[in-house]
C-alpha cells in the first residue's frame, strides 16, 4: 500500500485524513489486505459467489399504492442547514 | 452531416421515468411539482436504518418494454449498488442493476423520411431509481436539494452503437417515446423530465472497424436539441482529429443558446462506482406465467398499428409511421377513416398536414384538437364530391377550426362551393382573355410559362371558387385557339 | 426482596401478581443505572421521565388486568436501534446530534408489548469492534473486572444485563457482536437466523450479516422477549415469511437424542485452556442429559474471518455513504464546497475504525480488485455455508467455545487490528451462513466468564433455546452475578 493509494481510496471514500495519520492507515490497510489474502488458496472453481445467507429467496414485491404523506418538518429537524424547503450544500457548478 | 471521409457512430442511453403511483422502493407519491421535499421519505432521504422495498407496477411496466421490444426477460434479476457522492444521491449510491437487467438483448425498428427502415438494437433496459434535484440559483453561496424525484422508477434503455447520423438518432429516440407512451408506462413528458437522452457520439474514418473515443452528451431533454448536439459534438470530433488532437472520453453537457457542447466539471475525474450486489435486496423473479400475464395486456404496438395502415389503407411505411407515432393520432386518423372511408391517403394527409400544422400552432396535442374527426370527416368528403377544391377546403378548414361549425355551414356561409359549370367557367376564361392580348399573343408564341398568369387571373375573376381541374382543360382548349 | 436480581421471567410473574409494580421496579433500575455508569459507562443516554410513564402506563394496564406477559418489564436498547423522539448515535460523534424520528420495528414491537425503555446502550461504533473500545462516549468496562473489556460490539447491553441494570437488552451481531460480549460478561446472548428480526430501524453496518437479538440472564428470558421481536416485517425485503413458533411452549423440550457436533477446527491452537476445560466440562453435561457427541469437520471454517473482512467492510462502505453532513449528522463548520463538506464532515465525524473499514472495503470493491477480493470472499462465504448445511446432516446443533479467551486487558489488543479480529474466530461463520447462534455462560477462567457457543440449523431457533434452557436447569453458571453489583 503506497501513500497514493491511500490517498486515492480516501478520496474514492470522501475521508479527510491528516497528513500525519496517513502512514497508521496504509500499515493498517496493507496488514488487512494481506490476511484477507487468505482468501486466495481456497478452492471456489465449483461455486458461485452468496450474497445472501438464505438462498432460494427472491424479492418481495409491494403493491403500487401511495401511503406516505409530507413530514418534511419532521425529517427537517436533524438537517444541519436548511432553506425553503431545500437542503443546502456549498454551491455546486455543473 | 453526410461525410465521404468520417462515419459518426451514435448509442443513446434514455431514461424514462415510469408511470407508476408510488416510488421504486418507498410508498412516497410521484407526482411531479410538489412543494421542496414534501414527497421525499425517510426512505428517498436515506435516513439511517431504513430499507427499500421494490415496487410491483415498476416490474409489470419493465416487463411490458421488453415484451414490446422482442427483448429476452431475465427470470433471475438482480439489483446492484452504483457507489457515488454527490448531493442529489441522498444514500451515496444508486440502486440499479447492472451484471443481470431485467431486460436483455432486444430491438427496435426505425422508418426514415425515405422510407428506408434500419434496425436498431437494444443492448438491455434497466430498473433504477432517480436522483434528487439540484438548484443553484437564488441561494447566495449555496445549491438546494429537492429530494422529491429521488426513488422515482426508471428504465434505462441501452442501444447499441448502431446509428450513424442524428437524423438516425432522433427517428430511434422518437420511436421509443412513441412506445413507451404507447405502452402507458411513460407519460414522455421531456419539459417535466419524464423523458431523457444521453447520446453517445464518436467519429470514426470511414472503413475502419475500431470505434473512435466517445464523448457523452447528457440529459437531452428535446429531440431538437439531440440533433442539434450530435451535429455540434460531429464537427467538433471531427475537427479535433483533423488538428492532430485526441478526442477525450468525458461527459459533456449541451447548451440550447450557445448551441454547443461543453465538459462537465464536476463530474470530469473517472468515477469508480463499485457496483455490487445491494443487500438489502433479494433477485427479482420473473416467471414464464407472470409474462404470459404481462404479455396479454399489451396494446396494438406501433409497428403492428402501422403495417395495419400500409396494407389496409395503402399509406407509405413512413406516412404510416407518422400516424402512429402516438396512439391518439392514429385512433384520431382511424375515426376520421371509418366516417371517410373513400380516401385513406387523403385523410392521411389532411391528419399529418393542416391537422397537425394547426395542433403545433397552437402548441396543443391531439385530444385537445379543436375539429374532431367527424367534422374533419365530412370536410374531406367535401373535396372528394367536388364541392369544393383542396385549396378552398384548407380556409373552409381554418374556419372550421376557429368557429367550431361542420364544413356544410362553413361552404355555405362563405360561399365557398366551387365553380364546376364549364358555361361559368369558359365565360370568365373569355373575359381574361379578352383584356389580355399581349399575354394571349405571348403564350401562343411559345411562353408556356404565361399559361400561370391565365389561371391565376381567372381564379382572380372566379373568387378563388373555379374548379382547378376543369379550368386547366378548358383553359388549355381555348389558349390553343 | 432484590427485584433486579430476579428473572425476567420472575419479573413478569411478580408484575402480574401486583407483588411490586413497574414503576418501582423501573425506579429501582433506573437508579442502579445512574449509581453505576461512572465506573462501567454501559450507557449512552438514559430516559428516566419517560421510562416513569411509561412504567405507570403498564401498571394501570395490569391492574386492569389487561397488558401481556412483557407489560412493564425494563429494557434497554442498543444505540444502533432507532427510537423514535430519543438521541440514536451509534456511539459515534457522527450521530451526536441525531434525534430519530421513527422507531425501528424491534423498539416498537417491544413498546406494543408494554416494555419499558430504561436508555440507549453503548456500543463499539457503528458496530465495529470487538471490545467496546471504539465508542465515541468511551469505552465500556467489564463488570466482572473493571480493568477488562466486555467484548464487543454490544458491550454496552452485555455489561447492563450482567451488572443487572435490566433484564434485557437489545443488541446486534454481525460477525459476534451478541455472542461475544455475552460470553465475556457472563450472560445469555442470541443471534437469531437471517432474516428471523426486521432489519428496519437497525442503523446498517453489514446489511447481509447484520442480525437484531437479545441478551439476558437466561435462555427462557431470552425465549420470553424472542417471541415478540421476532418476525416478519413488511418494510424489511429481507425478512423472513415464517410463522414464528412459540419459543416459550417449546422450552421443556427433551434434550435426549439430540446430536451435537463439536467442530474439530474450534479446539485447535489458539484456544485458551480453562476455556477449552469449562466447554468439555459443559459438554459432559449435555452427555449426561442424553445427547450424542459427534466430532464434524468445517475445514473452510479457518476462512471465515478473512473472508467477513472483506465483505463486511464492503457493505458497511457504502451503508455508511449517507453520512455527509447534508441531511442529518454531524456537519464540518464553514466548508469550502462540496468536497471540503463532505471529507470533513465524515473525517471529523467517524473514528480510526470506522474509517479503517470504510477504505477496505472501497478497496475490495474497486476496479480491478473487486474479483480477486468481493466475488472471492463471497465463494468462500458459500462454501462455508455449504459446510454447515453439510454437517447439519448428521448433527442437530454444533458447539463449542464462543471465545478464544476470557476478558481481555482494556488497550491489550487495539494496536493492530488482526489481533482484535481473531476474536471472532469461532462465531463468524455463523453470521456468514445465516444461521441462528446463542453463547450461554459455562464457566470461569480466573473469575473471568467462559461462554459456550450453540450453533443450528436455520430457523432452529426454538431447538437452540431449549437445549440452552436444559443445560440451564442443571448448572448455574448464569446466575452468577459480578462481585459489587448483587
Amino acid at each position: 500500500m503506497t501513500p497514493e493509494q491511500i490517498a486515492s481510496i480516501a478520496h474514492l471514500a470522501r475521508l479527510a485524513i491528516d497528513e500525519a495519520e496517513l502512514p497508521r492507515y496504509q500499515e493498517s490497510l496493507a496488514s488487512i489486505l494481506s490476511f484477507v489474502g487468505d482468501l486466495e488458496r481456497a478452492q471456489t472453481q465449483e461455486v458461485s459467489p452468496m450474497a445472501h445467507p438464505l438462498t432460494g429467496l427472491v424479492q418481495r414485491l409491494r403493491p403500487d399504492v401511495v401511503t406516505e404523506t409530507d413530514a418534511h418538518e419532521l425529517y427537517q429537524a436533524n438537517a444541519p442547514q436548511v432553506a425553503a424547503g431545500l437542503y443546502l450544500v456549498p454551491k455546486v457548478i455543473e | 452531416m453526410n461525410n465521404e471521409t468520417w462515419e459518426t457512430v451514435i448509442g443513446l442511453e434514455i431514461h424514462a421515468q415510469l408511470a407508476t403511483k408510488s416510488k421504486i422502493f418507498s410508498a412516497s407519491a410521484t407526482t411531479y411539482g410538489a412543494p421542496p421535499n414534501a414527497q421525499a421519505n425517510l426512505v428517498d432521504l436515506g435516513y439511517p436504518g431504513v430499507l427499500p422495498v421494490l415496487n410491483q407496477a415498476a416490474v409489470t411496466m419493465a416487463v411490458k418494454f421488453g415484451l414490446a421490444v422482442s427483448a429476452q426477460v431475465t427470470p433471475l434479476s438482480v439489483f446492484a449498488r452504483k457507489n457515488y457522492f454527490y448531493p442529489d444521491l441522498p444514500k451515496g449510491y444508486q440502486i440499479s442493476q447492472y451484471e443481470l437487467p431485467i431486460v436483455a438483448r432486444g430491438h427496435m425498428d426505425i422508418v426514415l423520411e425515405d422510407g428506408t427502415t434500419k434496425r436498431v438494437g437494444i443492448t438491455r433496459a434497466h430498473l433504477e431509481e432517480d436522483a434528487g434535484k439540484s438548484l443553484h440559483e437564488g441561494l447566495g453561496a449555496s445549491s438546494g436539494i429537492d429530494l422529491n424525484r429521488a426513488g422515482t422508477p426508471l428504465i434505462e434503455i441501452v442501444s447499441e452503437p448502431d446509428m450513424r447520423s442524428a437524423r438516425e438518432a432522433v427517428a430511434y429516440m422518437k420511436k421509443i417515446h412513441t412506445l413507451v407512451r404507447y405502452l402507458e408506462i411513460c407519460d414522455g413528458n421531456m419539459q417535466e423530465g419524464s423523458f431523457r437522452c444521453d447520446a453517445n457520439v464518436s467519429v470514426r474514418r470511414r472503413g475502419t472497424e475500431k470505434l473512435g473515443t466517445r464523448a457523452e452528451i447528457k440529459n437531452l431533454n428535446s429531440f431538437r436539441f439531440v440533433e442539434k448536439a450530435i451535429h455540434f459534438e460531429v464537427a467538433r470530433q471531427i475537427d479535433i482529429i483533423e488538428s492532430g488532437g485526441k478526442v477525450l472520453q468525458e461527459t459533456r453537457l449541451y447548451d440550447p443558446d450557445k448551441g454547443e457542447t461543453r465538459s462537465m466539471r464536476s463530474k470530469e475525474e473517472a468515477n469508480d462506482y463499485r457496483y455490487f450486489p445491494d443487500p438489502d435486496l433479494l433477485p427479482v423473479a420473473v416467471d414464464a406465467a407472470f409474462i404470459a400475464s404481462v404479455r396479454a395486456t399489451l396494446p396494438e404496438l406501433p409497428d403492428e398499428k402501422a403495417a395495419r395502415y400500409a396494407s389496409a389503407f395503402g399509406l407509405s411505411a413512413y406516412d404510416a409511421a407518422v400516424l402512429t407515432a402516438s396512439r391518439e393520432l392514429g385512433d384520431y386518423f382511424e375515426a376520421v377513416v371509418r366516417e371517410f372511408r373513400e380516401d385513406p391517403k387523403l385523410a392521411a394527409n389532411w391528419v399529418m398536414g393542416e391537422l397537425s400544422a394547426a395542433l403545433n400552432r397552437e402548441g396543443i396535442e391531439i385530444g385537445a384538437s379543436k375539429l374532431g374527426p367527424a367534422r374533419l370527416a365530412g370536410l374531406l368528403r367535401r373535396i372528394t364530391d367536388g364541392t369544393i377544391s383542396g385549396k378552398i377546403a384548407k380556409e373552409a378548414f381554418e374556419a372550421m377550426w376557429a368557429s367550431g361549425e361542420d364544413a356544410d355551414a362553413v361552404i355555405a356561409s362563405k360561399g365557398l362551393t366551387q365553380i364546376s359549370d364549364p358555361a361559368a367557367i369558359e365565360r370568365a376564361i373569355d373575359e381574361v382573355m379578352a383584356r389580355s392580348p399581349g399575354q394571349l399573343a405571348d403564350y401562343r408564341a411559345g411562353k408556356d410559362k404565361l399559361f400561370g398568369y391565365f389561371v391565376g387571373q381567372v381564379m382572380k375573376a372566379t373568387g378563388g371558387k373555379a374548379n382547378p381541374a376543369q379550368l386547366n382543360e378548358l383553359l388549355k382548349k381555348k389558349l390553343a385557339g | 426482596m432484590s427485584l433486579h436480581t430476579l428473572s425476567l421471567k420472575r419479573l413478569a410473574a411478580g408484575l402480574r401478581a401486583r407483588e411490586f409494580s413497574s414503576v418501582e421496579l423501573t425506579r429501582l433500575l433506573l437508579a442502579r443505572i445512574e449509581a453505576h455508569q461512572p465506573q462501567l459507562n454501559a450507557l449512552i443516554s438514559q430516559t428516566g421521565p419517560s421510562a416513569m410513564q411509561a412504567a405507570a402506563a403498564a401498571d394501570g394496564l395490569l391492574a386492569r388486568g389487561g397488558g401481556g406477559p412483557l407489560t412493564g418489564i425494563p429494557l434497554v436498547h442498543k444505540d444502533i436501534f432507532c427510537t423514535e423522539g430519543v438521541r440514536t448515535t451509534c456511539a459515534s460523534r457522527m450521530l451526536d446530534n441525531f434525534v430519530a424520528p421513527y422507531d425501528a420495528t424491534v423498539v416498537a414491537k417491544l413498546k406494543a408489548e408494554g416494555m419499558v425503555m430504561l436508555g440507549k446502550t453503548n456500543m463499539d461504533e457503528f458496530a465495529m469492534g470487538s471490545s467496546n473500545e471504539t465508542s465515541f462516549y468511551g469505552p465500556v468496562r467489564n463488570p466482572w473486572n473493571l480493568k477488562r473489556v466486555p467484548g464487543g460490539s454490544s458491550g454496552g447491553s452485555a455489561a447492563a444485563v450482567a451488572a443487572r441494570l435490566a433484564p434485557f437488552a437489545s443488541a446486534t451481531d454481525t460477525g459476534g457482536s451478541i455472542r461475544q460480549p455475552a460470553a465475556l460478561c457472563g450472560v445469555t446472548g442470541f443471534k437469531p437466523t437471517y432474516g428471523r428480526v426486521s432489519r428496519y430501524g437497525m442503523i446498517a453496518f453489514a446489511s447481509s450479516l447484520d442480525q437484531g437479538g437479545t441478551l439476558t440472564v437466561s435462555a427462557e428470558d431470552a425465549a420470553l422477549v424472542l417471541r415478540a421481536m421476532a418476525g416478519f416485517d413488511p418494510r424489511d425485503s429481507t425478512s423472513v415469511e415464517q410463522p414464528v413458533p412459540d419459543y416459550v411452549a417449546g422450552l421443556d423440550q427433551p434434550l435426549s437424542g439430540m446430536k451435537i457436533g463439536l467442530v474439530r477446527e474450534f479446539f485447535e491452537k489458539g484456544l485458551d485452556p480453562d476455556n477449552e476445560r469449562c466447554v468439555r466440562a459443559a459438554l459432559r453435561v449435555y452427555e449426561k442429559l442424553g445427547a450424542k457427541l459427534l466430532e464434524v469437520s468445517l475445514p473452510n471454517l479457518a476462512l471465515s474471518v478473512p473472508a467477513y473482512y472483506v465483505v463486511a467492510p464492503a457493505e458497511c462502505s457504502s451503508n455508511l455513504a449517507r453520512f455527509d453532513g447534508v441531511r442529518f449528522g454531524h456537519r464540518a463548520k464553514d466548508p469550502k464546497d462540496l468536497m471540503d463538506l463532505y471529507k470533513r464532515s465524515r473525517g471529523e465525524g467517524f473514528g480510526a475504525e470506522v474509517k479503517r473499514r470504510i477504505m477496505t472495503g472501497t478497496y475490495v470493491l474497486s476496479a480491478g480488485y473487486y474479483d480477486a477480493f468481493y466475488i472471492k470472499a463471497q465463494k468462500v462465504r458459500r462454501l462455508i455455508a455449504n459446510e454447515f448445511e453439510q454437517a447439519f446432516t448428521q448433527v442437530d446443533v454444533l458447539m463449542g467455545p464462543t471465545t478464544p479467551t476470557a476478558a481481555f486487558e482494556l488497550g491489550s489488543k487495539t494496536a493492530d487490528p488482526i489481533t482484535m479480529y481473531l476474536n471472532d474466530i469461532y462465531t463468524i461463520g455463523a453470521n456468514l451462513a445465516g444461521l441462528p447462534a446463542m453463547s450461554i455462560p459455562c464457566g470461569f477462567s480466573q473469575d473471568l466468564p467462559l461462554g459456550l457457543q450453540l450453533i443450528g440449523r436455520h430457523f432452529a431457533e426454538g431447538r437452540l433455546l431449549s437445549a440452552a434452557h436444559a443445560y440451564q436447569r442443571e448448572t448455574d453458571w448464569h446466575t452468577r452475578v459480578p462481585p459489587g453489583y448483587e
